[in-house]
């Protein structure tokens, strides 16, 4: 290897040694900008190979670990996604793939100094993490977020054997929390820990244990604690870490004296460094303002799961002058949403969840009025993610119409197929006046009742274009064409319950090369158009999911994504490889 | 252990049956402004908000949120809901109903994988579509049975536009003590499951639980023949319950 280097650089005719030349190149953050220098010529394609030390692999089929370790021989962090998103909502089988463990094996042979592993969507087993724990001795940094397949003896495996880690990061996984000894197993001479996040976590965990660990662990900035740490153990932790940036609070529900509640407000008030607050989810209203002297500095606020009130929020908000990120649920209303658009002015991103989406019968929850009360008060509003049970044309018009800056706009009116609540249209204009006036729309999740004339707006003005989530919309081919031939930039569609066939599928042959993913479930597809479109591009991976409760010329879940590592070698027997 | 004389069962749709509906009703809908008949089917399709596998598109993580907030003790409850089970065994439906829900939602905190489905898939006799329907989404027969009751409207419109009249009740109404009337056998189709060794078993004979424990898939089966299969289904009831106890 080395040898080879000095060959190489005996021919070189830059006037940089190439060790110069990685250095500089090197300094480059985007992973765009690290692609594209690449390309220039061969001998900045070695340097930007040899000086590589991060990658990010947006599907794990998309190319395999030996072409990857050929590829970038000095990683030391592999961000990694596997299943398609819809298996976020329970449309991918269970056993589909996106197994961690090959990966981990050649890595351990070719990245041995291994340093940070974050995995999205992937299938993690214990063994998994047992073997990452004694294979890699550098390792220090964990992130997994909406995987599955492991439980709390794996993060046992973790806590006992990485000597130098810093990040444990758990969100949102299938975890199979069997008790909250994990903690315990930290030995006790481990102090170099900065992000713990346990907060989805169920079972009680060891307190005395995370007490240890978080007062020698002096670097902690992030602490994130499940529902079964109380408030008065939550003040127990924070005196501890005075200079924690981000806090997730846990269920912030308990009954306490007056002194216990002064002590966990002065203990809050300590955290001068706090930005992010996350938790709450059981939150008592009568404890909220022991928060209020934390939140000067606020720029992030997690109440996804905290079941607050209108009255509640907006206290709250009084005392959060820099917030600039808000996730809430439902529960908060358009009360509450107005009291978003008076004192938060520096909003960029808001997620409204419901609370609960099955709940046809009782009128709560966010409507259009709150939406638009946000979008007067936030004209920095650039990321929106809305789940609501009305909307209408008018509305979203007169939201992107106060903020034009959206990159990305996810609007789900809970309703398959709802019209316009008022004028009883489709939801088309609202859509069209999404991307006639967001001109540098990024990312779009689209519901209501649409026609193809969504799809005609779309391919016509969207250009920038990344992200499409369709669902029970358009009405023919034509839809689904005009998006393929009218976004150059789409790298991802994401596509079901639509009337789009074999015609429209076909109709994109020119343009599946240059994205990274295509997935239709229950469309109008068969297995010939599919096997059609497998046959003419042999580069794609086009892959079939069969279920029994289908007939056999149907194709009910298609995914399609490019790959240079070929057809799935792992595929279980209801995933046909076309 | 209470026994329903008879239970009574739902047809299930799917949504390739609600977009086949829409392009029937109109198929060259293109302005953007839909008819009535168009509003009909936005209709039907809001009915079936709750039932589409994956809709609205919320992480499973949440989705599971939603359902343990809905029914979730506290550890401390745990034996009170021992209880319950043991007393339902004395009690009638709706009590059982209601112990067996706690219950099972214990069992699969304690065992199952978070992101585990509790979707079963269900199947109507004579319809080639099959569906899907969240068991865990509900907390007892009753409001499972309605679930499938909303289905049978949409899927019996369908039937009859597809096939002609065919003289199949279409509306049916939850009667007023509150029990749904298919679940106690006032229509034609009947309810059944496969249970984990494979036989087929008529729901609602055991505790709520106890199904959510061993079902495997939803069958609506015609009353011809589910009353050909009666006597031999209620011989395998009786031997099942022997089993359990």
């Amino acid at each position: 290897m080395e040898c080879r280097r000095k060959k190489e650089n005996q021919k070189s005719n830059s006037t940089f040694p190439d060790e110069v030349l990685e250095r500089i190149l090197g300094m480059l953050k985007s992973r765009k900008d690290k692609s594209t220098v690449s390309l220039v010529c061969k001998e900045w394609f070695n340097a930007e190979r040899w000086s590589r030390r991060s990658v990010f692999i947006g599907n794990c089929y998309s190319v395999s670990p030996e072409i990857l370790t050929r590829r970038f021989p000095n990683i030391r962090s592999v961000t990694l996604k596997g299943k398609p998103r819809f298996s976020d909502f329970n449309l991918v089988p269970a056993n589909w793939g996106a197994d961690i463990h090959s990966w981990l094996v050649v890595f351990a042979e070719k990245y041995p100094w291994l340093e940070e592993l974050r995995l999205k969507r992937m299938t993690v087993t214990d063994e998994s993490l047992e073997f990452l724990a004694l294979k890699f001795p550098n390792f220090k940094a964990l992130s997994l977020l909406s995987c599955d397949g492991f439980s709390t003896d794996g993060l046992a495996s973790i806590a006992t054997n990485c000597k130098n880690l810093t990040e444990l990061d758990i969100q949102e996984n299938g975890i199979e929390d069997k008790s909250g000894n994990w903690l315990s197993c930290f030995p006790d001479s481990f102090t170099s820990l900065e992000v713990l996040n346990f907060a989805n976590l169920h079972n009680d965990v060891n307190f005395d244990a995370l007490e240890k660990l978080v007062s020698r662990c002096k670097s902690l900035k992030t602490l994130k604690v499940n529902k079964s740490v109380t408030l008065e153990q939550l003040q127990r932790l924070i005196v501890h870490v005075p200079q924690l940036g981000e806090l997730g609070t846990g269920s912030f529900s308990q009954e306490l004296t007056s002194q216990q509640c002064s002590d966990l407000e002065s203990a809050l008030k300590n955290c001068k460094n706090l930005h992010t607050l996350s938790g709450l989810w059981v939150a008592t209203a009568q404890y909220l303002p022991v928060l209020y002297s934390a939140c000067t500095n606020l720029t992030f606020l997690n109440f996804s799961y905290a079941p607050l009130d209108s009255d509640g929020l907006t206290k709250l908000l009084v005392h959060c002058p820099k917030l600039q990120r808000l996730w809430v649920v439902d529960t908060v209303e358009d009360k509450g949403l107005e009291a978003v658009g008076s004192h938060c002015p520096l909003l960029e991103e808001l997620r409204v969840f419901p609370a609960d989406p099955f709940d046809e019968g009782i009128v709560h929850g966010v409507t259009e009025s709150g939406f638009i009360a946000v979008s007067q008060g936030c004209p920095r509003l650039h990321y929106v993610l809305y789940f609501c049970r009305q909307m209408t044309n008018a509305a979203v018009a007169t939201v992107v119409q106060n903020c034009p800056d959206f990159t990305h706009f996810r609007l789900c009116i809970m309703h398959p197929g709802q019209l316009d609540y008022l004028t009883q249209e489709s939801m088309d204009e609202a859509f069209g006046a999404v991307v006639k006036t967001c001109t540098k729309l990024q990312r779009l999740a689209v519901s209501g009742y649409l026609t193809d004339l969504t799809f005609e707006y779309i391919g016509k003005y969207a250009k920038n274009l990344e992200t499409l989530s369709v669902a029970f919309a358009g009405s023919s081919d034509w839809g689904m064409r005009c998006v393929l031939d009218g976004c150059p930039k789409l790298r991802k569609l994401e596509v079901r319950d639509c009337p789009f066939g074999n015609g429209a599928l076909l109709s994109g042959l020119g343009k599946y090369e240059s994205m990274r993913s295509l997935w239709m479930s229950d469309c109008n597809l068969t297995m010939n158009g599919v096997r059609l479109l497998a046959q003419e591009m042999p580069r794609l991976n086009v892959e079939v999911i069969k279920e029994e409760s289908y007939e056999t010329h149907q194709a009910k879940k298609v995914y399609v994504y490019r790959s240079v590592a070929g057809p799935r070698r792992d595929a279980p027997p209801f995933v046909l490889t076309l | 252990m209470s026994k329903d004389d008879n239970s009574s069962s739902l047809d299930s749709s799917s949504s390739d049956l609600q977009l086949s509906l829409s392009l029937t009703l109109s198929p060259y809908a293109t302005t953007s402004s839909p008819s009535s008949i168009s509003h009909s089917c936005s209709a039907a399709l809001a009915t079936a908000a709750s039932q589409v596998v994956g809709w609205p598109p919320l992480g499973a993580y949440r989705m599971n949120i939603y359902n343990s907030q809905a029914k979730s003790p506290a550890t401390e409850v745990f034996n009170s809901t021992v209880d319950n089970k043991r007393a339902s065994n004395s009690t009638g439906v709706r009590k059982t109903a209601d112990g067996g829900s706690d219950s099972s939602n214990i069992i699969f905190k304690e065992k199952g994988n978070l992101r585990s489905s509790l979707f079963v898939k269900v199947k109507m006799d004579g319809i080639p579509i099959g569906r899907k329907v969240d068991l865990g989404a509900h907390g007892s027969y009753e409001t499972l049975a309605q679930t499938l009751e909303d289905m049978f409207d949409e899927s019996a419109t369908v039937l009859t536009h597809k096939v002609g009249s065919n003289g199949e009740d279409h509306g049916t109404e939850v009667g007023a003590d509150g029990h749904s009337k298919l679940l106690h056998g006032s229509s034609d189709l009947v309810l059944t499951y496969e249970d984990k060794e494979g036989d087929w078993m008529l729901v609602g004979d055991v505790p709520w639980w106890m199904f959510l424990n061993s079902v495997r898939r939803l069958r609506i089966m015609r009353t011809p023949e589910a009353n050909g299969l009666a006597p031999r289904l209620k011989e395998k009831n009786r031997r099942s319950k022997c089993k359990l106890i």
